[in-house]
């Protein structure tokens, strides 16, 4: 139960970072989980190979992917703006692509372990061992969407951010700098990635095949209605749980695939998602 | 500069804009009845071209004329190759009956994918049919009894009214044959109302609808017609690759056939053909270059001294011996080429046409890009 909140934590908040540049740009951001297995590499290579300490470079490993996230909106994604969409799939796929090239290149193709002050503990909750690594992972989500949550909520910067994803010609008008806030979109939502990779790291071991958990976020994402930061959560806990049970009551196989099925199902009974509102274009 | 005077309706819908065009496409047919006395040696990859091009018309159709987006045609391709083996080799049937039978099970398959896609719009489409894909692969890993598994299973030469294709050559006029019909019959399409609807869609769906414009019903057609150019396309890869795993058709396939149609440039056959060509070689000349390149770089850096030279020969050597160094290129050229010449190399192709036609009054303005703001797509 515990392992299946889990993950489906880290697939919310894959799925979050979807949500972020979706509403803030309207592009969807293939290369998400890569920017999670970047994280989770770049953290991996301050821990181990610099000797740095844990929590050093989780910070370290956050602002270096939040940082390249920004470059990459002000780099590439800019000129796509207004483009039509198949393109800035295309551009993000390719993207994705690139970034495993390079982590492959970099980092190589073996499996790594990131140890990290959770490895190995357990504590006895209620008659359960409970193990402090998917705690972490639980608990780290919750900080985290707190943060978000009081960010964009209270802060001037969060509200400008929530103004361009309602409207960006309006937010010209207000003189909110656009350009520079989907900028910080990018880089929240890298550096959200990059917190997800870092903490999945312990759990499953990291390699440059980390990216593809960015599809099954994709279902946690459009199980939440694409536009819904809860949504993507609560999206990304159901996923979780349904990978759970049904590789314990389903036959083998199904484990895998569950989450794309429940996908292609939400998508032909209600692909506006949970939470999403439906619109019609007027003309 | 040619100018084409029109004197009725029917010129617009003609096959070939004059004859001077319809000659070049004579030649070009010409040159590839010829071609397997002249280049011998890569008639196979050639072949790959060929079978390529019919995926590459399949998405063409789909992408860049309905402006469907599908992440999964691998799949179909696989769903193809599978069944068409099974009918033939477990079911015994005539090549030509299991070829028929595996395009209308494709044809069926999209069908299904389709039904749903009609609620959805833009991204959400290509995510089902990436989930489609992904559902589709692990079917072919657990479905022993069909698919072997993932022991994988031979696959025999095709063998036509007791006529054997076994040959490299006999293989190339079979493949070519299916392309040329595969060619004239969505070109025939593209010409009549069905491929107007489509192009309708793609523009503007509102404006489609608006006109009268049956969406469920054409949307529901390109995606049948679709999959069944990719069924057929997978019943000849099966015979090209001839061994069926599992993990061939996986989601980087259907990126490479996505990347086909970008880089020939959407909304035209001729970018379907010149993506095929494109993604076919690439892989030929970059594993030419995995020889060559250390060596250019250590001659390159041979003034700078011995050591120095053969450091870099060693650097690059490691480089381009990375295993995964393949995909990043292909993930590369698809960014430059989205983000500099969307139009993709037909695109550049009418630019030069352009050019030297209007030779001393080209404008550099004629194709520059509009400056374009984001237009909301989340109320349809």
């Amino acid at each position: 139960m515990l392992n299946g909140l889990a993950v489906g934590c880290i697939y919310g908040l894959v799925a979050l970072g979807f949500v972020l540049i979706y509403k803030a740009t309207e592009l969807v951001n293939f290369a998400q989980g890569d920017l999670m297995m970047l994280g989770a590499f770049t953290c991996y290579m301050l821990v181990v190979w610099y000797g740095i300490g844990y929590w050093v470079a989780f910070a370290g490993a956050v602002a270096v992917v939040g940082l390249f996230g920004a470059v990459l909106d002000a780099g590439v994604l800019r000129r796509v703006l207004g483009q039509p969409q198949f393109a800035v799939v295309m551009l993000t796929i390719g993207l994705a692509a690139v970034f495993r090239s390079f982590a492959s290149i970099v980092w190589g193709t073996e499996i790594y372990t990131l140890p990290t002050p959770f490895s190995a503990h357990t504590t006895r909750i209620a008659g359960v061992s409970v193990s402090h690594e998917y705690v972490s992972i639980i608990v780290g989500t919750v900080i985290l969407c707190a943060v978000l949550y009081a960010f964009f909520t209270y802060t001037k910067v969060g509200v400008a951010m929530q103004a361009v994803s309602q409207n960006q010609l309006a937010a010209y008008y207000m003189g909110i700098p656009v350009k520079l806030m989907c900028s910080l979109i990018w880089a929240i939502s890298a550096g959200v990635a990059a917190i997800a990779g870092v903490l999945l790291a312990p759990v499953s071991l990291v390699d440059i095949n980390l990216g593809f958990i960015g599809l099954k976020a994709f279902a946690a994402a459009v199980l939440g209605g694409f536009g819904s930061i809860p949504g993507a959560l609560v999206g990304g806990l159901t996923i979780g749980l349904i990978e759970l049970f049904s590789g314990a009551y389903l036959p083998a196989g199904f484990k895998d695939v569950a989450a794309y099925l429940v996908l292609l199902i939400v998508l032909a009974v209600r692909p506006q998602g949970i939470f999403g509102a439906v619109g019609r274009k007027k003309v | 500069m040619r100018f084409l005077f029109k004197t009725s309706y029917a010129q617009d819908l003609t096959l070939f804009t004059d004859g001077v065009q319809r000659n070049w496409y004579l030649a070009l047919l010409v040159a590839l009845v010829l071609l397997p006395w002249l280049v011998p040696a890569y008639l196979v990859d050639i072949s790959l071209v060929l079978i390529y091009g019919l995926c590459g018309l399949s998405l063409m159709a789909l992408a860049g004329y309905t402006g469907l987006v599908s992440l999964g045609h691998a799949a179909f391709l696989g769903i193809g190759a599978y069944a068409h083996v099974y009918f033939t080799q477990d079911l015994g049937l005539p090549w030509i009956v299991s070829v028929v039978l595996a395009v209308a099970l494709t044809s069926a398959t999209g069908v299904l994918v389709g039904l749903p896609a009609l609620r959805m719009t833009g991204v959400y489409l290509t995510i089902a049919t990436l989930a489609f894909a992904l559902i589709i692969q692990e079917v072919f890993t657990r479905w022993d009894h069909v698919t072997h598994g993932l022991k994988g299973r031979p696959v025999d030469k095709p063998v036509i009214f007791g006529l054997s294709f076994a040959s490299d050559t006999a293989f190339y006029f079979l493949c070519l044959a299916f392309l040329i019909a595969g060619l004239w019959v969505t070109r025939n399409l593209l010409r009549s109302p069905t491929g107007r609807a489509w192009i309708a869609i793609r523009d503007s769906e509102i404006a489609a609808q608006s006109m009268g414009v049956n969406l469920a019903a054409y949307k529901t057609m390109a995606f049948s017609y679709s999959a069944a150019l990719m069924g057929l396309a997978g019943a000849l890869f099966a015979h090209k690759i001839g061994f069926l795993a599992p993990d061939i058709f996986s989601v980087l396939l259907s990126i490479q056939f996505l990347l086909m149609v970008v880089v020939g440039g959407l909304g035209s056959l001729h970018g379907a053909l010149f993506g095929a060509v494109f993604v076919a070689f690439l892989p030929v000349v970059i594993s030419q270059a995995r020889d060559s390149v250390p060596g250019w770089v250590g001659s390159g850096t041979a003034l700078l001294g011995h050591d120095l030279s053969s450091a870099a020969f060693r650097a690059a050597d490691r480089f381009v011996k990375q295993p995964g160094l393949e995909p990043g290129i292909f993930g590369l050229i698809l960014v430059l080429f989205i983000l500099f010449e969307p139009l993709g190399i037909y695109g550049r192709w009418v630019k030069l046409k352009v050019y030297f036609s209007t030779f001393p009054l080209y404008k550099q303005a004629t194709f520059k890009r509009q400056r374009a703001y984001m237009r909301s797509e989340r109320l349809r």
